[in-house]
């Protein structure tokens, strides 16, 4: 083709353009409706004497109304986590008795018939090995039983209505009211409610969306909120109420989660990402009965298994790194300590201490992991009896001997609820940092993402800290 | 996946399941491309397991699908490869998500586009019907979510709609199974060439605008005879769409 008539083309269509004037886009939009009406009217026929969507708009009434749509949002959370707690107790402690109290010995003996040298059966069986199955004991139960039923909550078509709820509040903190649908998957994990936002049409809002999704607690972290809420937060209270006690505690994280997210994105909105807020269209879809089996089926074996398999793919190398630096010496202690000793004095500002953070270093690649390096460590410093031996991750097997542990590594109620604050703000994990960079093709905006809510977490953990300690 | 009959058809003899293999991920050594195109949450990603025997997250919420997915199947020995684009409300907006799907049927030039629309919500979904209907003509519609549509008491009469859009339609009911031996055996058809689509072209537009499109449509189709969406191109250069005129600068759209 000559360049000479495309050119001609282009001319003709822009002259075309001045002579029709603003109205194209109008007069066009205006068109294809008006087709789109002549031929459904021919198509399609409505029995008029029954009403349509009559349940539907019912329910929605309720579930989006000013009085009630926030109330119930939180009960259903409470619900969903509640069953969560409870449920995941049984299973987890047999498959922690399973994988740790009868096959390790087992692994452990075999090293031993064949004469497999200490380091490498070390390195092997009580690092990798260890760090491996204690992810699958802790993790698996809890998101075999969330995950189902937050997908039956989606495919039922409730996530639309968070958005409407929550659409006043994102507007008023100058993000997309899309915003809580990406959130809302962040609850599962971060990396997707990351890819999640392409739904965001506005760059400038898509890019709080990313930088603001860390504080949806996901997976990695509910376990770890859990476990150290009902060791601490429900000691506090008489023993008929600490399940109460934990699970609002709990759900108190959560929920500051969301609060942070917002006053991110407010401040993002008003310094660095200044703009006007978009309006958009939200279709609340109908409510679908799910199909039970088949969801409970699909999100078992997709987005369980897989996010098991990834927490895996990660536990393995850090099992093996957590073995190394409490064995390799460098004078007359292992690299751990040191760091450990190093760190204590800054994690003390914090109301945290040196084991804490080296766990969080350690666990960068998967958040799953820092409960099991936090007790090993915690053993291997304060040298109490309890736990296998340097470097060997293990899980107790009860609630209360973990509280054990960690009240003789000198723990308080202090250390406990700033461990939960952190672990709400902290750098989101590699999957997600590398997902943020794919996303958004920028090392700067990557690196406010990752830096910002470690940042956050210093400033609440050393405020939470030096006002405890000036009331108590 | 699961062997469990599902829906009566399955056990009929008629039923066509034994010429469908699902393919999964295996998309190598293609003879069809399909599109899976639609408004948002209507479906598509339902539709798109179904056929392959994948199993894409699905989710009751619009938007739900980002990223395209692939995958593909097998019919009468005849390998087709699948696209679900993310679901849009039109094509005349610039968000990504639209863009993914626009550039796609556009440029991907897939031999079959199948629109996969809300039978309950018919009217709205032919929006973005009659858009792609300008865009490509080898096309089949998906009435899905019939289910939906009968507990409404809405009928829709599919032969008079069929004929109206120029483009073949088949009722599914994705979630069950239902109409997708028939979608398929559609599909085929189409790609086959065995059915010939003489899609419907949009009428109510304004005199001085149809006037414009007309005289440039005949100009690009003077440059490119065997274009077969010039009248669409028209409408986009009119728009004054950037993408597209750099696209006829460079040849993409031949």
């Amino acid at each position: 083709m000559s360049k000479n008539t495309i050119e001609n083309i282009i001319a003709l269509s822009s002259d075309l353009r001045w002579k029709i004037g603003d109205d194209f886009h109008d007069g066009l939009a205006e068109g294809i409706y008006a087709d789109a009406s002549e031929i459904a009217g021919a198509a399609v026929s409505t029995d008029t004497q029954k009403k349509r969507f009559r349940l539907d708009a019912k329910i929605d009434k309720i579930v989006t109304s000013k009085t009630w749509g926030f109330p119930i949002m939180f009960l259903i959370l409470g619900v969903i986590l509640w069953l969560t707690i409870i449920g995941a107790n049984y299973p987890s402690s047999m498959l922690a008795q399973l994988l740790l109290d009868t096959i390790h010995p087992i692994l452990k003996g075999f090293a031993a018939t064949i004469g497999m040298p200490w380091w490498l059966d070390g390195f092997l069986i009580d690092g990798v090995y260890l760090a491996v199955a204690w992810v699958i004991a802790v993790m698996l139960p809890p998101m075999a039983i969330f995950f189902p039923l937050f997908t039956l909550l989606e495919d039922f078509g409730y996530l639309p209505r968070v958005a409407f709820n929550l659409d006043y509040m994102f507007k008023k903190s100058g993000a997309h009211g899309k915003q809580a649908l990406t959130m809302s998957m962040g609850f599962g994990c971060n990396a997707a409610g990351v890819v999640a936002t392409r739904i965001i049409d506005s760059p400038r809002e898509r890019l709080i969306a990313i930088i603001t999704n860390n504080f949806s607690l996901c997976n990695g972290r509910w376990p770890t909120q859990i476990l150290i809420a009902t060791i601490f937060i429900g000691a506090v209270v008489p023993a008929s109420f600490s399940s109460i006690a934990s699970l609002s505690a709990v759900i108190g994280i959560a929920i500051l989660g969301i609060f942070f997210m917002f006053f991110t994105s407010w401040v993002l909105t008003k310094t660095v990402l200044k703009g006007e807020v978009s309006t958009f269209n939200l279709e609340l879809p109908p409510y679908r009965p799910p199909r039970f089996w088949k969801t409970i089926y699909t999100s078992l074996i997709d987005r369980t298994l897989i996010v098991l398999w990834r927490a895996i793919l990660f536990a393995a190398p850090a099992g093996a790194v957590i073995w190394l630096i409490s064995n390799i010496y460098i004078g007359n202690e292992s690299i751990a300590s040191w760091t450990i000793n190093a760190m204590d004095g800054f994690g003390f500002l914090l109301g945290l201490n040196g084991v804490i953070l080296l766990a969080y270093i350690v666990a960068i690649p998967a958040n799953e992991i820092v409960i099991p390096t936090i007790l090993m460590l915690t053993v291997m410093v304060s040298g109490i009896p309890g736990g296998e031996g340097a470097g060997v991750m293990f899980e107790l097997d009860s609630v209360t001997a973990t509280g054990d542990i960690l009240r003789a590594g000198g723990w308080t109620l202090l250390t406990a609820i700033n461990l939960m604050l952190f672990s709400l703000l902290h750098n989101p994990c590699s999957t997600t940092i590398y997902t943020i960079y794919k996303e958004t093709k920028s090392i700067k905006w990557t690196t406010v993402a990752s830096i910002l809510p470690v940042i956050m977490g210093f400033v609440i953990t050393f405020l939470v800290a030096q006002i405890w300690r000036l009331v108590f | 996946m699961d062997n469990k009959v599902s829906s009566a058809c399955e056990t009929c003899l008629q039923y066509n399941s034994k010429g469908l293999k699902k393919l999964g991920l295996n998309t190598e050594n293609i003879d069809f491309v399909v599109a899976l195109a639609g408004n948002p949450n209507t479906g598509k990603s339902t539709v798109f397991n179904a056929l392959t025997g994948l199993r894409q997250h699905t989710g009751n919420w619009p938007g739900k699908t980002v990223v395209r997915a692939e995958g593909a199947f097998e019919y009468n020995d005849q390998k087709f490869k699948l696209v679900d684009l993310p679901g849009t409300y039109s094509l005349l907006s610039t968000s990504q998500d639209e863009e993914v799907a626009r550039n796609f049927i556009l440029f991907g030039k897939p031999d079959v586009t199948v629109i996969v629309v809300d039978a309950s919500r018919l009217e709205r979904n032919l929006n973005l019907v009659l858009q792609i209907l300008e865009i490509t003509d080898k096309a089949v519609l998906c009435l899905n979510l019939m289910d939906e549509a009968k507990r409404n008491n809405i009928k829709i009469d599919t032969r008079t709609l069929a004929k109206d859009l120029g483009v073949p339609v088949v009722p599914t009911s994705a979630r069950f199974n239902e109409g997708i031996p028939d979608l398929i055996k559609t599909i085929n058809e189409v790609a086959t060439g065995k059915i010939i689509c003489k899609p419907h072209r949009i009428k109510n537009v304004p005199k001085n605008i149809e006037n414009a499109v007309k005289t440039l449509a005949n100009e690009i189709e003077q440059q490119y005879p065997s274009i077969p969406n010039s009248r669409w191109i028209a409408f986009r250069l009119l728009e004054g769409d950037t993408h597209i005129i750099e696209a006829l600068k460079t040849g993409e759209l031949v």
